[in-house]
């Protein structure tokens, strides 16, 4: 699991430099479809990330079982390829509906990076999350901590 | 002929008592000498108030996230022109090693440079003034355990009129505000809220809309504000449009996650690195504060 994880998000990584290279043709309609589809990968970590926080804030139980797998569906959205919905062009300078910056395609951009971190504290997440609320407590901050990294610099504020 | 000669003579007196006076009012303030000597200071508490006052977010290098090392350097964009960071670290050269303590507690409270000189309020002593002088004796024994750096400083990039240091008296006597926003009587935890949000954590600096000339406008404490440099805005955080728990604004300030399971994004990332290393207390504290009905 661990493996998969790490080397789809590597493939992710490589490919996202890949396309920003070969920046062919891509219509309206693709990056529309990209923007949509990213949109509710973020939704779907969301919801996951729900189950385990409401149990960090203690306004659920802790339940082993479900904590465990919600993290295991954290790590398996993590694992998959989503280079197809990073389309160069899909930034908020060229499309409106996206608070993507450019900056994740620009050069020097550490997109790649950042996602193993990200992984580094799901892998992390999903070994705390089944053992114990108190593992699971610690292990919310810096999961939280990784889905920021990556906000701070490569999302746009809200307006 | 002669008295409208004696008029201007006299007109000329009274411009240069009024230059005179005005210059005496906006004097740099300072600190009375003995104002740190009754308090032995903490190291240990210091780095609490150093987390909660975020001192590293402003000045670590550019893209750093060694808490430790206040080289300076990083630069803010505002409609004044650009400011960059000084380096706080504790090198005698470059930093603030060869400071006093009084020095030192001068510039986080009353905005003054050892010379004697007007610091601009990018560096937000406007809300360092309402924290006690223990807090600040203990912030500096804890920076003086840091390490020293050699980075110079850069000098700001800010045009005339707004590079004349001296007018920043005026702009102080007009904008800072001494007490305390919330003035109802608090319940010691609020108290506590009070003084991390008020003071220490700065929060009004960005969440708190200012007038034209970057005074904060104190009926719209905490509403929101346009984000300098950039399209964005920071958030109305008073409880009548936040509509957060205590236990939502706890988890966010621990683990930069919202309600909705978002993330922070944009400067409250580096806010969250300083607030998720506050004990609890504290963070219930700022809950306990910012839930107040008095802020709507």
């Amino acid at each position: 699991m661990r493996k998969t994880l790490m080397t789809g998000l590597a493939l992710c990584a490589l490919s996202v430099g890949q396309l920003a290279i070969a920046d062919n043709h891509i219509s309206d309609k693709q990056i529309e479809t990209a923007v949509k589809a990213r949109k509710a990968h973020m939704q779907l970590y969301a919801f996951h990330l729900g189950t385990l926080g409401a149990m960090a804030k203690d306004e659920a139980p802790y339940d082993a079982e479900a904590a465990q797998s919600a993290a295991d569906a954290i790590a398996a959205l993590a694992g998959l390829p989503q280079s197809g919905y990073w389309l160069p062009g899909s930034d908020n300078g060229s499309f409106e509906n996206t608070r993507a910056l450019p900056a994740i395609w620009a050069e020097g951009s550490d997109v790649g990076k950042k996602a193993q971190e990200f992984s580094a504290a799901v892998m992390a997440m999903q070994t705390a999350a089944g053992s114990g609320v108190d593992g699971l407590k610690a292990a919310m901050g810096p999961l939280g901590g990784a889905c920021s990294s990556c906000h701070k610099e490569y999302r746009q504020s809200d307006d | 002929m002669q008295l409208t000669r004696r008029l201007i003579v006299r007109l000329l007196i009274f411009g240069g008592l009024l230059c005179v006076l005005g210059l005496y009012l906006t004097r740099p303030q300072q600190l009375p000498a003995d104002a740190l000597a009754d308090h032995t200071p903490d190291a240990t508490h210091g780095a609490v108030v150093y987390a909660a006052m975020g001192c590293a977010s402003c000045h670590m290098a550019p893209k750093s996230e060694d808490q430790t090392v206040l080289s300076g350097g990083r630069s803010f964009v505002t409609d004044f022109g650009t400011f960059y960071a000084p380096n706080i670290s504790s090198d005698v050269d470059h930093g603030i090693g060869g400071w006093s303590d009084l020095d030192i507690a001068n510039a986080i409270v009353e905005g003054t440079s050892p010379g004697g000189q007007h610091y601009f309020p990018v560096f937000p002593y406007g809300s360092y003034l309402r924290a006690e002088l223990s807090d600040v004796a203990d912030l500096i024994a804890h920076l003086r355990q840091l390490p020293a750096d050699s980075t110079p400083n850069r000098g700001h990039d800010v045009s005339f009129p707004f590079n004349i240091r001296t007018s920043l008296g005026g702009w102080k006597l007009l904008f800072l505000r001494d007490d305390w926003i919330i003035t109802d009587t608090l319940t010691p935890q609020q108290e506590r809220g009070r003084e991390l949000v008020e003071a220490l954590g700065h929060c009004g600096e960005c969440h708190t809309p200012r007038n034209m000339f970057g005074g904060m406008k104190w009926d719209a404490w905490l509403a929101g504000a346009p984000i300098p440099g950039s399209k964005g805005r920071t958030p109305d955080i008073r409880p009548e449009k936040l509509q957060w728990s205590a236990g939502d604004i706890v988890a966010y300030l621990k683990t930069g996650l919202t309600p909705e399971y978002d993330s922070a994004g944009g400067e409250m990332v580096e806010v969250i690195a300083n607030t998720s290393q506050l004990p609890d207390s504290d963070l219930e504290a700022i809950a306990a504060y910012l839930l107040m009905p008095a802020l709507n």
